[in-house]
């Protein structure tokens, strides 16, 4: 095997990065891909809290590069999915100890183990984000529909040029529909027209994203919700599929509810 | 040769500078490491400026340097050259280019010498949020500038696509320089010492060129040619 490594990365904090790595992950596991995902946010871990994986860490990644452990020994095997991994980060520790050499290090053994390998990038562009970029063979930027969030994205695709990666892909993340309808929300297009990237993913705003990432079980393992399929749908894409996008069907929808409305 | 000798240190407001000799840049490299090795408790923690002559540095090159500094506890924040592909590389990666910033409201004329009047900077890309270039004489961009990148210039700035970011001509006080744009909506744009904010447009936007005439900015329709 020889794993695509993947960056999740964004600039601005609270976008959706952690969410949008767990339900990738699960996404792919369940397609029978064996898939290991890497907490980069050394110091304000929580992957392992959104996988529902929190009480199973013994060894982390510090403890991998410092060479206290194998590799394998901090792989955590997901309850559900037998072919899910978490490489947690460490807790009392901060991004420093861990360097862009090592995580090329280690994503290169990993390499040759299993399918993918999704890397959770932390918020910023210090240390703790270049330790995520430097082995990754695509990143993928998530952003939310507002100003701020988009110009971080911005900034981050601007460093991974000048970094000579290739081309990010992005995700947007809780778009509310209604909301741009009415105009009180970028568009997909405003987006677009300021970040020029290939867009992978949009995933409608959805409440059962919250109570599913309390719960520590990611949404993407119930077959219901529209945010869940949009992610899976993103992991097809990943995977190099081609899937129409959610937000055509969205729209369609609404209209056909409104047109309901009027008869 | 004395490789240490190709490397001098002096202290500086902003933290250290470091002024590297004149040799191939991989000499450069490891003498530079080889010094910070012996003096890595003088080392740890500070804040580096290097200034590499006529070097002509990528932006791999650059990164690659600021990635083996960071593992050593050192945070290399400006690079000073004379070669605009090193300046224009490091503006890439968002480090600095010069030591001071420049003032803004500086209205003193420093002549540039050596450089052409018509002498321009080339810019084939879109410059994204974080971006800063600077540079003494015109700028042309053939992209965009987006909200968040930084365009200053001692001469006229072109832009052939959408200017949203900031946009500072004729920096050094020349009154004669212009800003010009495919589409014009910049956050701040300001021209030798005034200052000015875009208001918001409605409808289809078209070329303009924004001008200093009687003491105020103005904006006319662009007709190149």
């Amino acid at each position: 095997m020889t794993a695509k490594i993947v960056t999740i990365s964004s600039g601005k904090g609270g976008v959706g990065k952690t969410t949008t790595v767990a339900n990738l992950a699960v996404a792919l596991a369940s397609e029978g891909k064996k898939v290991v995902c890497i907490d980069g946010d050394i110091g304000l871990r929580n992957l392992d809290v959104v996988m529902g994986l929190e009480n199973r860490i013994v060894y982390d990644i510090v403890d991998i590069v410092e060479g206290r452990c194998k590799t394998r020994q901090a792989m955590i095997r997901d309850k559900r999915l037998p072919d899910l991994f978490l490489i947690p980060a460490a807790q009392t520790r901060d991004k420093n100890a861990v360097s862009p050499s090592d995580m090329i290090r280690l994503c290169d053994e990993l390499r040759a183990e299993v399918d993918w390998v999704l890397i959770d990038s932390p918020a910023g562009i210090e240390r703790g984000f270049r330790n995520a970029i430097a082995p990754a063979d695509r990143v993928l930027i998530v952003t939310n529909p507002e100003m701020s969030a988009v110009r971080d994205a911005d900034r981050v695709i601007g460093l991974l040029e000048a970094e000579e990666k290739a081309a990010p892909s992005l995700i947007l993340n809780r778009l509310n529909p209604s909301l741009v309808r009415r105009g009180d929300m970028l568009s997909v297009e405003d987006v677009y027209d300021l970040l020029r990237i290939e867009v992978i993913g949009i995933v409608p705003e959805d409440e059962n994203v919250i109570m599913a990432s309390n719960k520590g079980m990611p949404l993407t393992l119930e077959g219901k919700s529209r945010a869940g399929q949009a992610f899976r749908n993103i992991a097809r894409r990943l995977a190099g599929e081609q899937v129409p996008f959610l937000e055509l069907e969205a729209q369609n929808l609404w209209e056909r509810l409104a047109r309901l409305g009027r008869k | 040769m004395d490789e240490t000798s190709l490397v001098q240190i002096k202290g500086i407001r902003e933290g250290l500078l470091v002024s590297l000799g004149d040799a191939a840049w991989p000499v450069l490299q490891e003498a530079l490491l080889l010094y910070i090795e012996q003096q890595a408790l003088f080392f740890k923690g500070a804040r580096l400026a290097l200034e590499v002559g006529n070097q002509i540095l990528k932006v791999a090159d650059l990164s690659a340097l600021r990635d083996v500094l960071s593992e050593r506890g050192i945070i290399l924040w400006a690079v000073i050259s004379d070669s605009p592909t090193t300046e224009s590389a490091s503006q890439l990666l968002g480090l600095a280019t010069r030591l001071h910033k420049a003032r803004p409201s500086q209205e003193a004329v420093q002549p540039v010498k050596g450089l052409d009047d018509e002498a321009a900077l080339w810019v084939h890309k879109t410059l994204r949020s974080g971006v800063r270039v600077e540079y003494a004489g015109h700028v042309v961009i053939v992209g965009d500038v987006n909200p968040g990148a930084e365009v200053i210039a001692g001469g006229s700035v072109l832009v052939w696509g959408r200017l949203r970011g900031v946009v500072h001509a004729g920096a050094e006080g020349n009154q004669s320089a212009v800003v010009c744009a495919l589409d014009l909506s910049p956050t701040q744009l300001r021209i030798a010492g005034k200052i000015a904010v875009s208001p918001r447009r409605e409808g289809k936007p078209q070329p303009e060129m924004i001008k200093l005439k009687d003491g105020r900015l103005q904006a006319e329709s662009w007709h190149p040619g």
